[in-house]
């Protein structure tokens, strides 16, 4: 494949998956050192595609089915990181975190600042999150809060094909650990419902987002809504709801939690003076209350009414349809919080 | 070191013989061609060389705790899990490696650092917390990271197992003959890590030496009250790889054994287990007064360097001379490393919080 610098690309429709496996594949002929490692990436490719067909064009010595160790497999990532490979691990859930959150915390985040700087982990974990398709508590569960919170690895959450593949692209390229969320209700499945936005343009040839630059992805004028993955396409619908009733909502797609494009944030809820958060991690003690904490601390007085906070409340992910559809941070619960905050 | 008198019952006896009925799956007897002597007394070395430097933080640890004891105080503070006692396992296997080997060690991780060839000067400096520490005194001594050696540690049980299978994955990966040996206690037989890591390591053939040192105790607790087999040496079998296990912390059966493992990861043909029943010489860190430990008067005649020396002495490899030679150049090393560290600068209190990312190296 030859590559052509991002001044030449062209756009084509792609989803999520099939951004994502182009960046990999673009990567791993790129640099030898690249190897993607995971359950059921190799045959399968991917639970939820992120490696499909890699295996034919890369071979089982560079797209590797794993036991079900996540302890074993991740920590071998870090080990390999250690020794100069740029491995690329697939945590199938994020939900799994339980099981292997010490090689995750307390290595893979913690190895170079231990070492003084003197051992580097470029290391990718990535994760499918997310829920929204009744797969219960333990299968549904986003925790890039809980990800973000532990100091020592990069968090990127992307929301479009186009930042799947520019985000992965730095992400293998960054010479830190770095955990990829990608939702699963984004990857444009057969099989599970999907966002309308999950197919969408994708810039061919190298393609990179730098890491811990939010995307101002609506503008406008009344209401800041900062918000990730997701949650920016609902939030993208009410806005566009909304214009209709004269409320000029703007959209901040965070892409980054680690590190976090504060100064973005800022600027929007300087121009707007209204701040909504969104995000289907767990209310307490994460996403939604640190970017609140950015404002205040920056300077409450830019904020003209009450922030607001739209999240999956402290809540197990219920299984029912019903049930979960109720704590979703869906457009009803979006367009209450912006009304409020247009209105208080 | 605080000691106390100890309690003696049947209920905290380590029993350390194995259980009657239970076969030792793997265990090997010593070959009966000595070793030669060069090999002999460079064991030797290094194991004086280890405990002279245990007994040299030993020294600096307490020197200023007091009065009374209080941890977080002195030049040297935190928890200390000092290795006397364990030599023989760190000289036995280290034996066999080069720097370009990696070794993962545990919480108690100084003698293996020691025989592998650390940076006495820049290890004993992160155990002062210092700017000229091998982490620049972010790590200290249990998060010691040496890529010159290839060497780490982990403070946390059996997970030092997992990122040895990613360093033997990439020397197999570059068609070199390197190898990864991982160190873990007793103790860490039980957890997931280890289990999975021997699976991993032996289904793709990763060219991995997994040590397990017994030292018959996880903090308090017997090793006989924690596990269900009287040698870990058998868990091996559940993976199909060899497992052996070494008695009485003789460190030419040891170096036998590691020899073995080593040789065997090298060639292509995969991980082997090794246990070594060792022997936790001080307590599981210092201030700690061991009253559930009933054998403590025992401990002097189970020290393996006096034993080791005794040996040597009736080979004819070592006299009066030679023994204290050996003593006083491990002596100026670890002291030379001491001077150094107390030397050292503190880091800058406004450098603490660099480098959790590359970009914020100063």
């Amino acid at each position: 494949m030859t590559l052509t610098d991002t001044g030449a690309t062209t756009v084509r429709r792609l989803t999520t998956s099939k951004a994502i496996v182009e960046a990999l594949a673009q990567e791993m002929e790129r640099d030898p050192s690249v190897i993607y490692l995971g359950e059921d990436v190799g045959t399968y490719g991917g639970i939820f595609g992120s490696t499909t067909g890699l295996l034919e064009r890369f071979g089982p010595q560079r797209v590797i089915d794993t036991p079900i160790s996540e302890t074993a497999f991740i920590g071998l990532g870090i080990g390999a990181a250690v020794e100069g490979m740029r491995p690329v691990v697939e945590l199938m859930f994020a939900d799994f975190m339980g099981v292997c959150l010490d090689q995750i915390y307390n290595h893979m985040a913690k190895i170079h600042f231990e070492s003084g700087g003197n051992v580097r982990v470029p290391m990718v974990l990535t994760m499918a999150a997310g829920g929204g398709y009744s797969d219960g508590a333990q299968h549904s569960q986003c925790l890039w809060g809980s990800f973000a919170h532990l100091p020592g690895m990069k968090v990127v959450v992307p929301s479009t094909p186009a930042d799947a593949k520019g985000l992965l692209t730095a992400a293998i390229r960054d010479d830190n650990p770095v955990v990829y969320v990608f939702h699963k209700g984004l990857m444009g499945l057969a099989w599970m419902a999907k966002n309308p936005r999950s197919l969408d343009e994708v810039p061919e040839g190298e393609y990179v987002v730098p890491l811990g630059k939010a995307r101002v992805a609506r503008e406008g004028r009344d209401v800041t809504v900062v918000t990730l993955s997701l949650s920016v396409h609902h939030s993208l619908d009410v806005a566009e709801k909304l214009a209709a009733d004269g409320i000029d909502v703007e959209v901040v797609d965070l892409r980054s939690l680690v590190p976090l494009d504060a100064e973005t944030i800022l600027g929007s809820v300087a121009k707007t003076h209204r701040l909504v958060v969104v995000d289907e991690d767990y209310l307490s003690f994460g996403v939604s209350g640190e970017v609140v904490a950015t404002v205040a601390e920056y300077d409450p007085s830019l904020l003209a009414t009450p922030a607001r906070r739209v999240a999956m409340p402290d809540v197990p992910v219920p299984y029912a349809h019903a049930l979960e559809y109720a704590l979703l941070p869906r457009h009803d619960r979006i367009e209450r919080a912006v009304r409020a905050a247009m209105t208080s | 070191m605080t000691t106390q008198a100890p309690r003696t019952t049947p209920e905290t006896r380590p029993d350390t013989r194995p259980d009657t009925n239970t076969e030792i799956v793997g265990q090997r007897s010593r070959s009966t061609e000595p070793l030669d002597p060069g090999t002999r007394v460079a064991l030797y070395e290094t194991m004086v060389l280890s405990r002279v430097y245990e007994a040299a933080i030993l020294r600096e640890y307490h020197a200023d705790k007091g009065p009374g004891f209080d941890i977080g105080k002195g030049l040297v503070p935190g928890e200390m899990h000092l290795s006397a006692g364990q030599e023989p396992v760190a000289a036995g296997v280290c034996a066999h490696l080069t720097v370009d080997d990696a070794v993962t060690a545990t919480h108690r991780p100084h003698h293996f650092a020691v025989a592998h060839g650390v940076d006495l000067r820049r290890m004993t400096a992160e155990i002062f917390g210092r700017e000229t520490g091998l982490g620049r005194g972010r790590g200290g001594h249990m998060h010691l990271f040496d890529p010159a050696t290839h060497f780490s540690c982990s403070g946390i049980i059996a997970e030092g197992y997992p990122p040895a299978l990613g360093q033997a994955f990439a020397f197999q990966r570059r068609g070199s003959d390197r190898v990864a040996v991982a160190v873990t206690g007793e103790g860490a037989a039980n957890q997931g890590a280890f289990h999975e890591s021997l699976n991993l390591a032996a289904r793709w053939g990763l060219p991995v030496v997994f040590v397990v040192e017994d030292n018959d105790w996880g903090i308090s607790v017997p090793r006989r009250s924690s596990t269900a087999v009287a040698s870990n040496a058998v868990r091996a079998a559940a993976y199909g790889i060899p497992g052996e296990r070494v008695e009485d912390n003789d460190v030419e059966a040891v170096y036998e054994a590691a020899g073995r493992a080593v040789s065997r990861a090298r060639s292509g043909r995969g991980p082997s287990l090794l246990e070594v029943h060792t022997l936790r010489l001080w307590g599981h860190f210092e201030g700690d007064a061991q009253a559930y430990r009933p054998d403590l008067e025992e401990l002097p005649d189970r020290d393996p360097i006096p034993r080791y020396e005794r040996a040597l002495r009736a080979d004819d490899l070592l006299d009066d001379e030679t023994a204290e030679r050996i003593r006083t150049a491990a002596e100026e090393l670890v002291e030379d490393a001491v001077d150094f560290a107390k030397s050292s600068p503190v880091p800058d209190p406004a450098t603490a919080a660099d480098y959790v990312f590359t970009e914020e190296t100063s």
